[in-house]
């Protein structure tokens, strides 16, 4: 496999990461995820439903996927660490996404009881992929104590508003140890693109193709914009400059 | 005996994990359910034999779509 991701001895071939929420229903999202590449995908844990309850969203997933499963909403550690353990229990995985909210409405983490989350987890053997601050400093935390990635916002949750300070996310990618993949805020596919020209080595994706018009379409469109900006960033762009340099030949012009 | 359920409290007899699923209408072979008392996992294995106890809180879940 030429140029894989690998995160904790894992390797993949596709840099997206999808979210699973938000289609209109599970046939597009089935078929989203197939035009999107992604060998990943996040699942959230629930409470079942003690009024019945249908065939679980694992069952379409199938073997096709490695289950991401996440602790969204969760704000505190103990909520956190019992979901992941739970998410171990019925998915009979180790990975988790750990997120941690500090503010119900802006979903921002909560960075302290993340690294504290974070480093217990590790501890009880987990791989934690937390979604986290786009600091560098955060960042560099969640590795010391061992998560297999970090995944930094673009910008709010949900939000498509891109990535709000690219040069953070930047040098977050230029010092992490560990794999960065960003995580929220990503709105279209120039977004993707551009995340993978910073250096991330992957991103996750869930709102911007699940409430796309075409969800199938936006899907294919975020694998083209990913493997585009990491096929850049390896090339490497050229500088910018604030002057003309014609690339055309100078000489032999007609009429001169 | 009086246990909350998801975070619902509820009068029943079931004396173990595997009994309080059947209770529940809760199939206990499905695939991809989990089960906490207290805050701590119960293993599948354990489901026919944890005992419950009157005040225990339960958590039964499964995955669904995330993000």
């Amino acid at each position: 496999m030429a140029d894989p991701l690998v995160i904790a001895g894992a390797t993949f071939s596709s840099r997206l990461i999808a979210g699973t929420a938000r289609f209109p229903n599970q046939q597009v999202m089935l078929e989203a995820l197939e035009a999107s590449g992604a060998e990943m995908v996040t699942a959230s844990i629930r409470r079942i439903s003690l009024e019945g309850y249908s065939g679980s969203l694992i069952d379409l997933l199938g073997d096709k996927y490695r289950i991401l499963p996440n602790t969204a909403g969760c704000v505190t550690a103990r909520d956190a660490i019992l979901t992941a353990e739970l998410a171990r229990e019925a998915l009979n995985t180790n990975w988790v996404k750990l997120e941690l909210i500090g503010d119900r409405e802006l979903l921002y983490p909560d960075v302290e009881q993340l690294v504290h989350a974070a480093d217990e987890l590790v501890r009880k053997g987990f791989i934690v992929m937390p979604y986290c601050n786009e600091d560098p400093v955060s960042c560099q935390k969640l590795a010391d104590v061992g998560c297999a990635a970090v995944m930094p916002l673009g910008s709010l949750i949900g939000s498509g508003m891109g990535i709000a300070n690219p040069a953070a996310i930047e040098l977050i990618c230029s010092r992490s140890p560990v794999p960065v993949v960003l995580d929220a805020g990503i709105g279209t596919a120039s977004d993707a693109a551009q995340a993978m020209e910073l250096g991330c080595d992957a991103v996750m994706i869930d709102t911007a193709i699940a409430k796309s018009h075409d969800p199938v379409r936006m899907a294919a469109g975020m694998r083209a914009a990913v493997e585009g900006g990491r096929l850049a960033r390896l090339a490497g762009r050229i500088p910018k400059q604030r002057f003309a340099e014609p690339s055309s030949p100078q000489l032999g012009l007609v009429g001169s | 005996m009086q246990l909350r359920i998801n975070g619902k409290d509820t009068e029943l007899a079931a004396a173990t994990v595997a009994e309080l699923l059947d209770e529940q209408g809760i199939d206990p072979g499905a695939r991809f359910l989990a089960v906490a008392i207290n805050g701590s996992v119960v293993r599948r294995a354990e489901w026919q034999t944890a005992l419950l106890a009157a005040g225990d809180s339960i958590e039964i879940v499964r995955p669904f779509q995330g993000g």
